[in-house]
């Protein structure tokens, strides 16, 4: 072969060289990131929001004890209210905040209820929560800002980016799973809503540690004016609530600041730990894991009530008419009763949820 | 900024991309700036000490170089006329003598600033330790790479020194010559004279030189990250627990750290060889198989081999020839017996060259006991060398088998693994009680019944790293039977390319990086 021909060679060897690795890298990230199918399902939370094909009125971010303690379902069966919720595990304001970026990107909502437990965290936190929330994000500068805004020390952006670089140590675990959701996702959630269907009751409040300090971080507070900022520039209005989860504690000292804050910035604060026996939270049958988090027990009379609030105080419409949305609520109605059933066998069956857990028996 | 980092790999293709798009008079100059920031990213104190011994060696070979040819000239124009031949004589003794004077004051700063910062504490320990004193450590920064480049300085200053090279003028290309980014981490320690003409030359992008620079970092990469560091666990938490590793477990230590150690500086030297030649550079090979050695000499003529050079040219030499030890040698003959003078100053130099080798891997005595062991068996060696040549010659058939050979690079293979257990366990009693368990504790049962499982290494980990040990171990039999395996592969595009895309895939995926893994630092970059 002669010296220039074997060069050509070489570059179209390179070439197709470059576009199979990208293409290996590509498609061995895909197998390898985790898949949250089964077990802990929270990671896979975040991408479902982008297969709604209809807008909502009500949007909620903030961590489990949104995504647990409301059920868009009940408020949709209640009210006719639209509503999603873009919750993960431990999400942090910052994160809730670039979600809410996207979210009025692709649509309007009228209302945004932020749970504010998650603002007595200022600092990133962990590497495990963080991917939950950003993994399943699409590409964009709200992904972008929210990685750097949440990544922990030994975290860098590229491995976000090209998730393989971060979990090709995943190749000695995969499982059928890893290779079955490769290129797909079941649901997991019903409108956001992660469901449970099993009881834990409450048996003792643990004492709350005293805190060296109680005070709210800036990082917390800059982006609290700044999701304020981002609703009122979209014609939204914020509500601040306090979920009735009763652990971990959440301190008059924090409740006081929120309440200062609201007051002073013209906002919504509803502390539903104050009413909970109003919405008639019984803790030894609303919760399934000890006063931590509601089942759907507890969720739907929490839901009911709120969406009273929101038709009534906030005007929320009831879009009950409209048959689009109707149609589309009606399949998350049914989804979210088939939901139900199967949990309640495995219930029946096993005694505890083995499909939805870890498959820790109670 | 670790090799192995993100960081690192994007600070080189910006480079890459840069040095070749800008004026090619400028290239080294951007190289300078590179070698800057890759090492401000280490601290800049460092950047200060090393700043200080490019000054040094920059004065130094530049009044050295002056006062060279200020006596040439005054010789040359001189020639014939005025001056007798014994007051020329004592003029250029005068002039060397000068010459000396800044020659010495050079050395003592540039390695003054290696002893103070790398030996104080070692120092201040023995001094503590002999006189029951309580001289408190001192908190030193420590240099990125300062025994590398403060041994390739000095070498630059001899060389001067010894007229083998001239003195460079511009202060710019001697920084760029001692902080080359590449060398700074684990060497090789190249010399003035080998470095300056391709450091400082134009390079226009050649398609085959850049391939093979890149393939050669990818193979680093493999080796480091896929073996290496996956052995790093098993070692550390063998070497870690002398205690309860004893017997089986130290042999297989001492097997698996030669294996990591191995695949860590040859790997670091690989990325460091194949990021010069990307960038046109031609840096010199570092390591020729040393596992394939079959007696002690012949594994140190391989293994880092820069190193090696630069004590046997710079102490073992000027010390073997040394005016004080011909004349002990001389009196030795004399008093003791002609064999043993003869031998005396090949043996004092031995000794001083692997006791200061040994110093310069670290600040610590099992460092200077595994020196001076070396020596031991180097000079083992020598000593019954006409025994040897006696057995060869008496059985040619059986030394010139390949069982024989087997056995002979098995032997200088497990002798250096006995010898580097002292650098596993970085202390000489806890080495030699260890290394003693192999002869009296025999666990292998217990080993191979789960144990290894234990190690923070799962079996998958355990068959990863063995098919890289493998992989490595084939390539070095084509590179041993064939030379080059790139050059091999070159002439074979595709199976070049697809060579390199499962290499590629296999560093991806099964090499030892990100969250999860410690970041770690090349062995050799603590020396």
């Amino acid at each position: 072969m002669s010296k220039k021909s074997n060069k050509k060679l070489h570059i179209i060897c390179l070439a197709v060289f470059t576009v199979l690795l990208c293409a290996a890298v590509w498609l061995l990230g895909r197998i390898t990131e985790p898949k949250y199918m089964s077990g802990v399902l929270e990671g896979a939370m975040t991408q479902e929001y982008y297969n709604e094909e209809n807008s909502h009125d009500v949007i909620f971010v903030g961590d489990c004890e949104v995504y647990e303690n409301f059920s868009p379902v009940t408020m949709w069966e209640e009210h006719g209210i639209t509503s999603y919720i873009r919750g993960s595990a431990q999400q942090l304001i910052w994160q809730s905040y670039y979600l809410l970026e996207e979210v009025f990107e692709r649509e309007s909502p009228k209302v945004v209820v932020y749970n504010v437990q998650s603002m007595k965290y200022d600092a990133p936190q962990s590497e495990a929560y963080n991917r939950m929330t950003l993994d399943g994000m699409p590409l964009s500068k709200h992904k972008l800002d929210a990685i750097k805004a949440s990544m922990t020390e030994n975290e860098d952006m590229i491995s976000y980016l090209i998730p393989f670089l971060r979990y090709h140590s995943r190749w000695s675990e995969l499982t059928d799973e890893d290779f079955e959701y490769a290129f797909r996702r079941d649901s997991v959630t019903i409108a956001g809503y992660l469901m449970r269907a099993d009881v834990e009751p409450m048996t003792k409040l643990p004492t709350a540690p005293v805190l060296d300090d109680y005070t709210i971080g800036d990082t917390c507070w800059e982006y609290l004016d700044k999701m304020q900022k981002l609703c009122d520039a979209n014609g939204a209005t914020l509500i601040l609530i306090k979920s009735p989860s009763l652990w971990p504690h959440w301190y008059d000292q924090w409740d006081e600041q929120i309440s200062d804050y609201a007051a002073e910035h013209g906002l919504d604060y509803i502390n539903l730990l104050d009413v909970s026996d109003d919405i008639g939270i019984d803790m030894q049958t609303d919760t399934y894991d000890a006063g931590l988090h509601l089942n759907i027990y507890g969720a739907e009379k929490l839901s009911r009530y709120f969406a009273d609030i929101l038709a009534g105080r906030y005007g929320v419409p009831d879009r009950s008419e409209d048959e689009t949305i109707a149609a589309d609520w009606e399949n998350k109605c049914n989804a979210y009763y088939e939901l139900l059933a199967a949990q309640n066998a495995e219930l029946e069956e096993y005694g505890y949820l083995k499909s939805w857990t870890l498959g820790d028996e109670k | 900024m670790l090799f192995t980092s993100y960081g690192f790999i994007a600070f080189l293709a910006v480079l890459f991309v840069l040095y070749y798009l800008i004026p090619k008079r400028f290239q080294w100059l951007l190289l300078l700036a590179a070698d800057i920031v890759f090492y401000a990213c280490a601290g800049w104190k460092g950047l200060c000490f090393m700043a200080a011994t490019v000054v040094v060696s920059w004065a130094a070979t530049n009044l050295m170089g002056a006062s060279l040819a200020k006596q040439k000239s005054f010789l040359k124009s001189d020639e014939g006329k005025t001056l007798e031949r014994a007051e020329r004589k004592a003029y250029k003794k005068q002039c060397e003598k000068h010459r000396k004077v800044i020659f010495v004051l050079a050395l003592v700063a540039d390695l003054g600033i290696l002893a103070a910062l790398k030996y104080t504490n070692f120092l201040i320990t023995n001094v503590n330790a002999l006189f029951s004193a309580d001289i408190a450590a001192v908190d030193w920064v420590l240099p990125l790479g300062i025994s590398f480049y403060t041994f390739q300085t000095v070498s630059y200053v001899i060389d001067v020194y010894w007229e083998k090279v001239e003195p460079e003028k511009n202060i710019l290309r001697v920084a760029l010559f001692t902080s080359f980014f590449p060398l700074l981490i684990q060497g090789p320690i190249s010399r003035f004279g080998d470095l300056k003409d391709t450091l400082f030359a134009e390079h226009k992008a050649d398609f085959k030189q850049i391939s093979f620079g890149l393939q050669r970092i990818l193979w680093g990469y493999f080796k480091k990250l896929v073996i290496a560091d996956r052995l790093l666990a098993a070692v550390t938490a063998l070497c870690g627990d002398p205690l309860t590793y004893t017997g089986a477990y130290v042999f297989i230590g001492a097997v698996l750290y030669a294996a990591e150690l191995y695949a860590d500086f040859t790997g670091g030297i690989d990325i460091t060889i194949g990021v010069a030649q990307v960038l046109g550079i031609k840096v010199k090979e570092n390591f020729i198989r040393p596992y394939f050695s079959r007696n002690i000499a012949e594994y140190w003529r391989r293994w880092h081999i820069s190193m090696g050079t630069w004590f046997k040219d710079y102490i073992f030499y000027p010390l073997s020839v040394a005016p004080w030890l011909l004349k002990l040698s001389k009196s030795a003959r004399k008093k003791i017996s002609d064999g043993f003078g003869r031998k005396l100053s090949v043996y004092v130099s031995t000794i001083v060259t692997w006791f200061l080798t040994g110093l310069w891997h670290g600040a610590a005595w099992n460092f200077v006991v595994w020196g001076l062991l070396n020596a031991f068996f180097i000079l083992l060696a020598e000593e019954f060398k006409p025994v040897s040549q006696r057995f060869r010659a008496k059985h040619e058939r059986l030394v010139s088998g390949f069982g024989y050979r087997v056995f002979e690079t098995l032997r200088t293979f497990l002798l250096m693994c006995s010898l580097r257990v002292l650098d596993c366990y970085r202390d000489v009693a806890v080495s030699f009680r260890a290394l003693g368990t192999v002869f009296t504790d025999f666990n292998w049962g217990e080993v191979f019944s789960g144990a290894l499982l234990q190690l923070g290494l799962t079996s998958a980990d355990y068959l990863i790293a063995a098919v890289g040990v493998v992989i490595m171990f084939a390539v070095s039999c084509i590179q041993e039977k064939h030379g080059s395996v790139r050059e091999v592969l070159w002439e074979k595009p595709v199976l070049c390319y697809a060579v390199f895309f499962v290499l590629a895939v296999a560093v991806l995926t099964f090499g030892a990086y990100g969250v999860g893994y410690d970041a770690t630092q090349f062995i050799y970059n603590q020396f």
